[in-house]
């Protein structure tokens, strides 16, 4: 098939690269990218294979190797057995933390940000800019330095190792990156539209909610997706401001990954990743786009 | 006096999150600042003892461990992702049809937890079953790949993780530069005969240097933020070897009862991070005022 269209195709005397050598490059460069795709792809693989897998087939058969028997006892496990130390309920509970927590902290930190961007690419008062880049500036800082007062602060509020404090944390510490967004999307809006309809005597939450509100949709999927990706990924606050009952879903995952009782069981270990990752990877394949979107503007227009 | 009130609106919306910001930020740095300075163990002490927990921290064995791997570390992390980024966003630029399918299997790692990329890493590097054992199955039967139970190699082993993690991210904020650079500059030197390559090297890739310090700075940023990827792989393990800083300051914090510690040790990453940081965000808002 490829000799009969080099033979056939136009002839390549005047062109710098001729055509077999352009086809020889085209499928260098398709191997290249299968490849790579291979790379990514791989641990996704190995961890819905190895997730259906009895132990004794993981034990005699290989990493890449299709399950010969399909047996579903890994996932139910995982989600309803499993034992992170001492208590042995399955990831489950931990999920419907994250879920929990997951949900107001989004929302409470999207529109504190919806609002501080408004104000701030909108309502310009002496000082606002210098305030912007106070919130700006937390966006940079490792957590460590805020972690030790932090648990001490939430212990003084009354709320230590519970949800309501972990959610406290992340919404305090989103703001910074919500307000960014909004302002930056904010900005593009003409002034000129507020001194009209303030012309026309509507006030500040009157065109916020009339004007802004509408226009806003894109940039609060691309908030929420970020927020959302940001705590229910976390670890380090989780792991810091949690206790036995209250850990979100990563923490549980690492326990039970690293729980020592018993046998080693790495398709429930599996099955329970897979299942903490499903919620972020399912916005990843729905909304894609904004969440790429969400990843570049938190870092270049930082 | 309602028009009064109606100016202040803006300030009092943005008011709580400014006094949450200035305490939750500001305020706690200073905390972290002073008990750094101080001899607190288990709990805080307020009296001031000068640099101690620095002179501590600086002859700490594992500490060192920690800030050579942060070097290793950040320096292969940032160095591979980088190149892969660039290679795969040249490779995707060549107008391929299924360039979409293939963006999102190089970005899926990115929407992950590091736990999890951990835990299934873990699971593919483990030299009982890993891919150890598949490959000593296809009849290579010496070949040993322990990198996460060897103290020397258990670092490379949270590199790869890092770059398969972090690459796809690169590459997107890469494909994005090549895409935003002028169309008839490049259709100008096609038409001059040069060769694709000296495009790349000569016009494309200078005009893309803000996109390389962005993602310079974004990955040095995971780079020293890094606690959950090795907590995951490796727990820090073999013994101390892959500690960082940051699982060094948790550690101290939360199961060492070391708070001075702790607060040393966050100091110093703060300090690494804007030393990367400051200067771009810096020229970043002068060349907005200009």
């Amino acid at each position: 098939m490829t000799d009969f269209i080099s033979s056939t195709g136009l002839p390549a005397a005047s062109r710098a690269p001729s055509r077999p050598a352009q086809i020889a490059l085209r499928w260098l460069l398709f191997t290249l990218l299968g490849v790579f795709a291979l790379f990514y792809l791989m641990p996704l693989f190995v961890m819905v294979t190895t997730s259906l897998k009895s132990l004794e087939e993981i034990r005699t058969g290989s990493l890449v190797a299709f399950p010969r028997e399909i047996t579903f006892e890994a996932w139910r496990t995982a989600w309803s057995g499993a034992c992170t130390g001492i208590q042995c309920e399955g990831l489950r509970p931990y999920f419907w933390n994250s879920v929990i927590l997951a949900v107001p902290a989004v929302l409470i930190s999207t529109f504190l940000g919806a609002a501080n961007g408004y104000v701030i690419a909108q309502w310009n008062f002496r000082g606002a800019n210098l305030i912007f880049s106070a919130m700006l500036f937390g966006c940079f800082i490792p957590f460590q330095v805020v972690l030790l007062p932090m648990a001490r602060m939430l212990g003084l509020m009354g709320i230590a190792g519970t949800i309501p404090g972990l959610m406290f944390a992340h919404v305090i510490y989103g703001i910074g990156f919500t307000t960014l967004f909004f302002r930056n999307f904010y900005v593009t809006v003409p002034g000129d539209l507020v001194k009209a309809a303030k012309v026309d005597g509507a006030g500040f939450f009157r065109i916020f909610w009339s004007i802004f509100l509408p226009l806003s949709l894109p940039i609060f999927v691309v908030t929420v997706i970020w927020q959302f990706t940001q705590i229910w990924n976390d670890f380090l606050f989780g792991v810091s401001f949690s206790q036995a009952g209250t850990q979100p879903v990563t923490v549980a995952l690492n326990n039970i990954v690293n729980s020592t009782t018993g046998v080693k069981e790495y398709n429930v270990d599996m099955a329970a990743a897979i299942i903490a990752a499903l919620p972020t990877l399912l916005v990843y394949v729905v909304a894609g786009k904004y969440f790429i979107r969400g990843l570049t503007a938190g870092s270049v227009k930082g | 006096m309602t028009a009064w009130l109606e100016r202040q609106i803006p300030k009092m919306v943005l008011a709580p999150s400014f006094v949450a910001v200035l305490i939750f930020v500001y305020g706690f740095i200073g905390w972290t600042a002073w008990v750094s300075l101080t001899r607190s163990r288990l709990l805080p002490k307020y009296d001031l003892h000068g640099f101690i927990q620095y002179k501590r921290l600086l002859a700490s064995p594992r500490w060192d461990t920690a800030m050579d791997n942060l070097f290793v570390f950040g320096a292969l992390f940032i160095g591979i992702s980088m190149l892969l980024g660039l290679l795969l966003a040249i490779l995707l630029d060549q107008k391929i049809r299924v360039e979409g399918v293939l963006r999102t299997i190089y970005l899926y790692p990115m929407a992950l937890s590091m736990i999890v990329t951990g835990t299934a890493w873990k699971w593919i590097m483990n030299p009982g079953l890993g891919l150890e054992a598949m490959v000593r199955s296809w009849g290579f039967e010496s070949f040993s790949f322990a990198w996460v139970i060897d103290p020397k190699m258990a670092i490379y082993a949270v590199v790869i993780a890092g770059v398969w993690q972090a690459s796809g991210f690169v590459m997107a904020l890469f494909l994005a530069g090549l895409r935003s650079v002028d169309g008839e500059i490049i259709k100008a030197a096609q038409v001059d005969g040069i060769p694709g390559w000296r495009i790349y090297s000569a016009i494309i890739l200078p005009s893309m240097a803000p996109i390389f310090l962005s993602a310079f700075i974004v990955l040095a940023h995971l780079a020293i933020k890094s606690f959950d990827l090795v907590i995951a792989l490796t727990g820090g393990g073999p013994g101390y070897a892959t500690d960082l800083p940051a699982t060094y300051m948790y550690a101290m914090a939360f199961s060492r009862g070391d708070i001075g510690q702790a607060a040393s040790s966050a100091m110093v990453m703060m300090a690494v991070v804007f030393a990367i940081v400051v200067p771009y965000l810096y020229s970043e808002l002068r060349a907005k005022h200009d």
